[in-house]
């Protein structure tokens, strides 16, 4: 098949950004890589100076290095656990979808993943965690839970690519030698497509524990200290409950402008973001429930640490970000999703977007006014972030978007070959499986 | 094995701070500026920590000297990642500084905040390094650090108590912050030791310690204020 057969197919606006660069991508690609050579250079100020560059303190010794590690932790379950899901319950509509998720658990997890190693005053001797590693430590729980939801998630990602990569291969798309390699020989026999669906069955299954293993344990790094605000038996579900909440957020926005740029209306459908965001209602609803009881319970209490912690979240130096977070997690959201007129494309982006930000809010309050309030008094210290602390932030959010612009330049970021399948076997599994759940008549039955 | 153990009398202290220049000079704890020290970045083994009571016009200043508790069960060393602070053959919380990788997970464990962290890379003027202690080691910038009970002290009495062939006294073995004390608010030695003084004073009806209902158990014992 030649290259003009293969623009027939009805699919080929999913392989056009592959196969038709464009300068605009080659332009901001080299944007978003200037910032970060810039971030980078103020990372080397870090390095070479210390730790004291940061708006770090005693007490208030963790800031935007650690929020943003749970924060970017948090986004990564979008992808798998989300996918995962889908694909276990057999929900259709989940075909354009799950690629674009699994591509954002790949990215942020290797970003969120760097962040501790960015927070340590002592980089270079971070080898030490092997050497002399202590698995009584939660630190080391998030070492290990970390780097093995980064394979499961990367290997996850990977599989479900390996007949579109194949698709690249065969109509000669460049580079040759990148879809050579990443095919594995795929020609799409039987046997080769057993053994695939197999493999992405077993991976599914894998990684929906390993995903709530990775923000549960997180959550215990807090929580394992007798820090007032921290120490608290709800923050496993709590953390995990809030990274599948803004997964799903960051989800939605990242399909909302690949649709845009890449004009995939036709594939991304209006049906799709109110499936989702009906998912990301449900979340923001458990996530109020789950404020909710953190709190109640530690105002009913009334412990003198609690309550200061608690009194200085809702009206100290940073009351603004508290309220905000209320706001943006709860408020917008169910404001917009639950109202069938303002559940459009633009709501719903406004309603992810106020989620990620108030998430991002959540855990800077989890984290620093906490930290504010040790339990042994000693003089009162407020953390503002530095630039240098800023510059990272920025560094990361810009890594994220050079990641996926590189990947949507090489790889189709609507799985192509499980879209074909929907519309064949798809039809015919959803047909059998619905006439299967009728129940049987009476008839059938004496007969 | 010895437990040792510090007792304060508050009634004692002036909030003076003699302890805690002793301390400085004796463990090398490295200064920063008046700027840094504003905004919680100076290092402390030993401080003073001031609390106000009461409302005005009944005010009254307690000065409560705060070295590490040496907690029996230490918040700080179960956290490390790397045993960079453990619990030593002494039952004193020891850190390793050159194995430490500066996480700060223990400074934020701790439930009294006694640990420091080098912000920057310590500043040690000339002067300083000719008089600076060489049985302390120096430490580095991304570090935490704190308070050791002058456990360098202890290793050096019982060298000697061994090569004068005797037992280990009182008098040996004491930290520079108790040996300035000028009102002796500090007493130090080993609590399960009836003929050390701190056995006698931790059993005082005045004697508290902080956050008992945590189960950290420190070995730091204070005497409250009368009066």
């Amino acid at each position: 098949m030649t290259l003009d057969e293969f623009k027939k197919d009805p699919d080929y606006i999913l392989y056009k950004p592959i196969v038709e660069k464009g300068r605009g991508a080659l332009i901001l690609g080299g944007i978003l890589f200037a910032i970060f050579v810039w971030t980078m250079y103020m990372y080397s100020t870090q390095i070479s100076l210390g730790l004291g560059v940061t708006g770090l303190n005693r007490p208030i010794s963790w800031g935007f290095y650690i929020v943003n590690f749970v924060f970017f932790i948090g986004i990564s379950h979008a992808g798998t656990l989300i996918s995962a899901i889908l694909r276990l319950s057999k929900a259709e509509w989940r075909r354009p979808i799950t690629r674009m998720a699994e591509v954002i658990t790949a990215i942020v997890l290797a970003i969120g993943g760097l962040h501790p190693i960015i927070d340590l005053g002592r980089p270079d001797r971070m080898l030490n965690l092997l050497y002399y590693g202590r698995l009584q430590s939660p630190l080391l729980w998030d070492v290990t839970a970390i780097t093995c939801y980064f394979t499961a998630s990367t290997v996850y990602l990977f599989l479900p690519m390996i007949p579109d990569i194949a698709r690249l291969r065969d109509m000669g798309v460049r580079p040759h030698w990148l879809y050579n390699f990443l095919s594995w020989g795929w020609t799409g026999t039987e046997k080769q497509k057993h053994i695939l669906e197999r493999a992405i069955t077993i991976m599914m299954v894998m990684v929906i524990p390993i995903a709530v293993s990775v923000h549960t344990v997180i959550s215990f790094i807090f929580s394992m200290t007798l820090q007032p605000g921290w120490h608290s038996t709800i923050f496993g579900p709590y953390f995990v409950v809030g990274a599948i909440f803004s997964g799903i957020a960051a989800l939605l926005l990242v399909m909302i402008i690949f649709r845009k740029v890449f004009h995939l209306e036709g594939y991304l459908k209006l049906i799709h973001f109110q499936f989702l965001s009906t998912l990301l209602l449900i979340m923001s609803l458990l996530w109020i429930y789950f404020t909710f009881s953190e709190y109640l319970t530690g105002i009913y209490g009334g412990e003198p640490h609690e309550m200061k912690t608690i009194l200085y979240k809702f009206t100290g130096e940073y009351w603004p970000l508290f309220w905000g977070m209320i706001i943006c997690n709860f408020i917008i959201p169910v404001i917009i999703l639950s109202n069938k007129k303002l559940k459009t494309i633009t709501g719903i982006a406004v309603a992810s977007s106020a989620v990620v930000i108030g998430m991002w809010l959540e855990r800077l309050n989890i984290v620093v006014p906490s930290l504010a309030n040790p339990r042994l008094h000693m003089a009162h210290q407020i953390y503002l972030p530095s630039l240098v602390e800023w510059a990272l932030f920025l560094a990361g959010l810009t890594a994220f978007a050079l990641a996926f612009l590189l990947f949507s330049k090489f790889f189709p970021v609507i799985s192509v070959w499980e879209i074909k399948e929907g519309r064949k076997e798809g039809l015919e599994d959803v047909k059998a499986r619905i006439e299967s759940y009728q129940p049987d008549t009476n008839i059938e039955l004496e007969g | 094995m010895p437990s040792w153990g510090m007792v304060i009398d508050l009634n004692k202290c002036t909030g003076c701070a003699a302890c805690v220049s002793a301390c400085r000079s004796e463990n090398n704890v490295p200064n920063v500026g008046p700027e840094e020290s504003q905004i919680g970045r100076a290092l402390f083994w030993m401080d003073i920590v001031e609390v106000v009571e009461g409302e005005y016009p009944d005010v009254r200043v307690q000065y409560i000297p705060r070295p590490c508790f040496h907690c029996e069960n230490p918040p700080c060393t179960k956290v490390c990642p790397v045993r960079s602070t453990y619990k030593n053959n002494e039952g004193l919380v020891a850190q390793i500084y050159h194995r430490c990788i500066g996480c700060r997970y223990c400074m934020v464990a701790c439930p009294y905040t006694v640990k420091s962290f080098n912000w920057y890379e310590p500043e040690r003027p000339e002067e300083f390094l000719q008089t600076c202690n060489p049985d302390v080691s120096l430490r580095m910038k991304g570090v935490v650090e704190k308070c050791s009970f002058c456990s360098h002290r202890l290793q050096h009495a019982r060298e000697q108590a061994k090569f004068e062939s005797r037992a280990l006294k009182e008098a040996d073995y004491q930290p520079a912050c108790k040996e300035a004390c000028p009102t002796s608010a500090i007493v130090f030695g080993d609590f399960e030791n009836e003929n050390h003084e701190v056995y006698r004073l931790k059993k005082s009806n005045r004697a508290f310690r902080m956050q008992e209902d945590l189960g950290t158990e420190p070995k730091v014992v204070y005497l409250s204020r009368e009066d």
